[in-house]
């Protein structure tokens, strides 16, 4: 397992926000954590992230503990994650946003910098390629030099897919990947998301809409109000009673993401 | 390699040039030597200043106090205890670090307006210190007869054009040290910090602790600054640290441009310009100034230097795109300098 999750609990006062949840993300796999809103989804992430830290329980990344390690730590011992509001440097172009994920792991100082050392020398020219193969990956290289504001939101999405994989990350958390994007670019982006697996990192991944959850997912978690209602392949969690009569409704799949993706802004999706 | 025309290079090299050649075209006017003296040492407190609030965005009310530190670590040192010019330098430089550093541990645990307020408060104790601590600091007697560089070899620093170019080693430092930052991954984590510290955490940038560096290294600029002054001016008191200073730092900067390279040195020495113009007016020269700030932060709140780099960012990629028509195809399709393309433009 890369990652194993035991009993992690939040409380926020009196509110339990995440409940005694345990599930394990498998290496090479696709894990989607899905729930109506409010289940806890991102505080989930969050707290695995090195965000938020746990009230109890405890997170495994490849076997060691790193349970409340800051954001930081967690991110240098191979989680990257990506916001569910894109986050980017928005006034650096692409190119340095990406670049600024490979600094982030770089070990040279200022003093390198000053005195131009080979290993700063070295580093600088690694950054440049790193960042021209992720940008060609992730689909974005013609938007290098567009300032990271002025670019299409879907081109938003994938630099912030670029910038976390700048970080060299064996898992990589995509908090709602797809939200806000057409149909025709949530297909794109699930091709992107296979190719990522393909790459060698593992992706978990929260999100609303059904079509990408099932066709992807590998395992799926389901949380209601902070509790693990269903852990297993998307057809044992489509067929969970609790999971159709918590989040599914009916058996049917699609509809139900509209009401869940009130908060951004969806155009075309559904329609 | 091909060589590059860089409008920014040349930008940075004409001011170069001015500054070389000062001593020279104000041979015969010793006062605006001494302006320009004064303004260097303020510039590499700018260029301090600029470390903490350009690339990691927190906004250091504290600067003014580590300028005083600096100022009286010299003056002292020189006069009371009769060390030399470069012993007391390195010990303001030590001295004004080691401030930094633990005002840092405890400054940097808030945010924003209360980072502000907290280092607005460390600048008034440092300057209630200095200017009440009479049996150390002389307070308000002040303090004669600071020390100027030893002689090394024929060079005479008593001589204000020698001085001068010894502050332009220094200033030359600072601003090298500053482009460094510009271009390296050093200043992109302290810039990505500034832009989002959540987003920086993600990524693995440790923001507390590049946080504390970054302030560290600007207290000792600011030290540096001070005690170069101190040495320049010869007599000083305790207005060299007050909260007005750690202000005009601040304008200084702003007028020039946060996180660019030229922007301290620019802007610092066109306001004391501009202060020297408006002279004859006296008290009522902020009355004065005061509307050229305020217009200054409405049209180019990134600073002279950080608008003339935005507009040159936007003339290349104009040229780039009709290049690009012209040609059909993208021929030379990178320049030889990529962080010329830097688009950080605020």
């Amino acid at each position: 397992m890369l990652m194993q999750v035991r009993g992690l609990s939040k409380t926020f006062g009196g509110l339990h926000a995440v409940e005694d949840v345990s599930f394990d993300i498998a290496e090479g796999e696709i894990t989607a954590i899905i729930g109506p809103n409010g289940a806890g989804k991102s505080t989930l992430f969050n707290l695995i992230t090195g965000f938020y830290r746990p009230t109890a329980g405890s997170v495994t990344f490849k076997a060691k503990d790193i349970t409340g390690h800051p954001a930081h730590r967690t991110a240098q011992a191979g989680v990257a994650r990506t916001f569910q509001t894109t986050k980017l440097f928005e006034h650096s172009s692409i190119a340095e946003n990406v670049l600024a994920g490979c600094a982030a792991g770089s070990r040279s100082t200022l003093i390198d910098a000053v005195f131009r050392t080979p290993r700063h020398r070295r580093e600088e020219k690694a950054s440049m390629d790193k960042t021209l193969e992720l940008l060609e990956f992730t689909g974005i290289l013609e938007f290098k030099d567009e300032i990271a504001a002025n670019v299409p939101h879907e081109v938003q999405k994938r630099a912030a897919v670029a910038l976390a994989l700048a970080t060299e990350p064996e898992l990589l958390l995509l908090d709602e990947p797809a939200a806000g994007i057409t149909e025709d670019e949530t297909a794109r982006f699930g091709q992107l998301i296979r190719q990522i697996v393909a790459r060698g990192v593992t992706v978990g991944l929260v999100e609303h809409k059904m079509s990408l959850i099932m066709s992807l997912a590998d395992s799926i978690l389901v949380l209601d109000q902070g509790r693990r209602i269903a852990w297993g392949t998307p057809e044992e969690v489509r067929s969970d009673p609790r999971v159709i009569e918590a989040y599914l409704g009916a058996g049917s799949q699609g509809s139900t993401s509209q009401e869940d993706g009130i908060q951004e802004r969806t155009p075309g999706q559904g329609a | 390699m091909k060589l590059t025309f860089s409008i920014r290079g040349v930008g940075a090299l004409l001011v170069a040039a001015a500054l070389l050649f000062a001593p020279l075209i104000l041979a015969e006017q010793n006062y605006l030597l001494r302006v320009l003296i004064t303004g260097i040492t303020y510039a590499i407190a700018v260029y301090g200043l600029n470390i903490i609030l350009g690339f990691t965005g927190q906004l250091s009310l504290a600067h003014g106090g580590f300028f005083g530190i600096g100022v009286y670590t010299m003056g002292l040192l020189t006069t009371d205890y009769d060390w030399s010019f470069w012993s007391a330098l390195l010990a303001a430089i030590v001295l004004t670090t080691v401030v930094g550093f633990l005002a840092g541990l405890l400054a940097l645990r808030t945010r924003e307006a209360y980072f502000a307020i907290f280092t607005m408060a460390l600048g008034l104790i440092i300057y209630m210190v200095i200017s009440r601590w009479e049996d150390v600091t002389h307070a308000y007697s002040g303090v004669l007869g600071v020390k100027l560089p030893e002689d090394i070899g024929p060079l005479d620093f008593s001589e204000p054009a020698t001085y001068y170019y010894l502050l332009l080693v220094f200033l030359a430092a600072a601003a090298y040290v500053t482009y460094t930052l510009r271009v390296s991954n050093v200043g992109r984590r302290l810039l990505a910090i500034r832009t989002s510290e959540d987003l920086a955490s993600s990524i693995g940038i440790n923001v507390g602790l590049n946080k504390q560096l970054a302030f560290t290294a600007s207290a000792g600029f600011a030290g540096l600054g001070g005690a170069l002054f101190a040495s320049a001016e010869g007599f000083i008191g305790p207005n060299s640290s007050s909260i007005d200073l750690t202000f005009e730092l601040l304008m200084f900067l702003l007028v020039g441009g946060v996180a660019t390279v030229m922007g301290p040195i620019v802007g610092t020495l066109l306001v004391l310009m501009l202060f020297e113009a408006f002279q004859d007016f006296q008290a009522y020269r902020f009355i004065l100034l005061g509307p050229v700030i305020i217009a200054l932060v409405i049209y180019a709140p990134q600073g002279l230097i950080g608008r003339l780099n935005q507009l040159t960012f936007y003339w290349k990629r104009r040229r780039a795109a009709a290049q690009k028509t012209a040609a059909g195809a993208p021929e030379q399709n990178s320049p030889a300098d990529p962080h010329d393309e830097k688009t950080e433009v605020r």
